[in-house]
């Protein structure tokens, strides 16, 4: 699954670890899902989505393996 | 508010776990060394240590099953696919092994601590291959 977290991270001018705390995950979660090693549940996908305020299809693009 | 609870639980699992396996070890010494070199055969001593250690393996068991629960969701996953690799080798690893002993293939008996051993060294090594993947 592709993502713009990163992107959305820059435009918000935080940090991984900044990001991590809001979400509640560990600082390696949000790399690893920036670097689309690992996808995110629904629920984490949610809290990224409340986060930047944006919807969860605006943040993640389904690819089917 | 909510993220600093979040941690502060997770480091209290932790503790929790760390208190509850220090106990485990420490007990499974003393019903395992108690009866020869502290209380020389005294069969009651030997039956409570015994349930001593067994009731602290079992609080050791929830404190596992806590502190995993409040791992975040890419600890539980690498977790979790150690745990996977660690039974699966338990458990071939131990029948293969037994099978080894029965048909005389090694020449000593095959021992439960070897198998603890097999389990423990495939669970580091998961979980550092877990760590290093999605690092």
């Amino acid at each position: 699954m592709k993502n713009r977290v990163k992107v959305l991270r820059a435009e918000h001018n935080i940090t991984q670890a900044d990001l991590a705390n809001s979400v509640q995950v560990s600082r390696q979660t949000i790399n690893a899902i920036e670097k689309e090693k690992f996808d995110p549940s629904l629920d984490l996908a949610f809290k990224l989505s409340k986060f930047f305020s944006k919807s969860i299809e605006e943040i993640f693009e389904y690819h089917n393996k | 508010m909510e993220t600093s609870n979040w941690q502060e639980q997770k480091k209290k699992n932790i503790k929790n776990l760390a208190i509850w396996t220090v106990g485990w070890v420490l007990t499974m010494a003393l019903v395992t060394f108690g009866p020869k070199f502290i209380w020389e055969g005294n069969q009651l001593l030997t039956y409570l240590a015994f349930f001593l250690n067994l009731g602290l393996g079992v609080g050791m068991i929830f404190a596992n099953r806590n502190h995993i629960n409040g791992l975040d969701e890419l600890d539980k996953k690498i977790t979790f696919d150690a745990m996977a690799i660690a039974l699966g080798v338990g458990v071939i690893g131990g029948l293969s092994f037994s099978v080894m002993d029965i048909t005389n293939m090694i020449g000593f008996d095959a021992e439960i601590s070897f198998l603890v051993i097999l389990i423990s060294i495939t669970y580091l090594i998961a979980m550092v291959v877990g760590k290093f993947r999605y690092k």
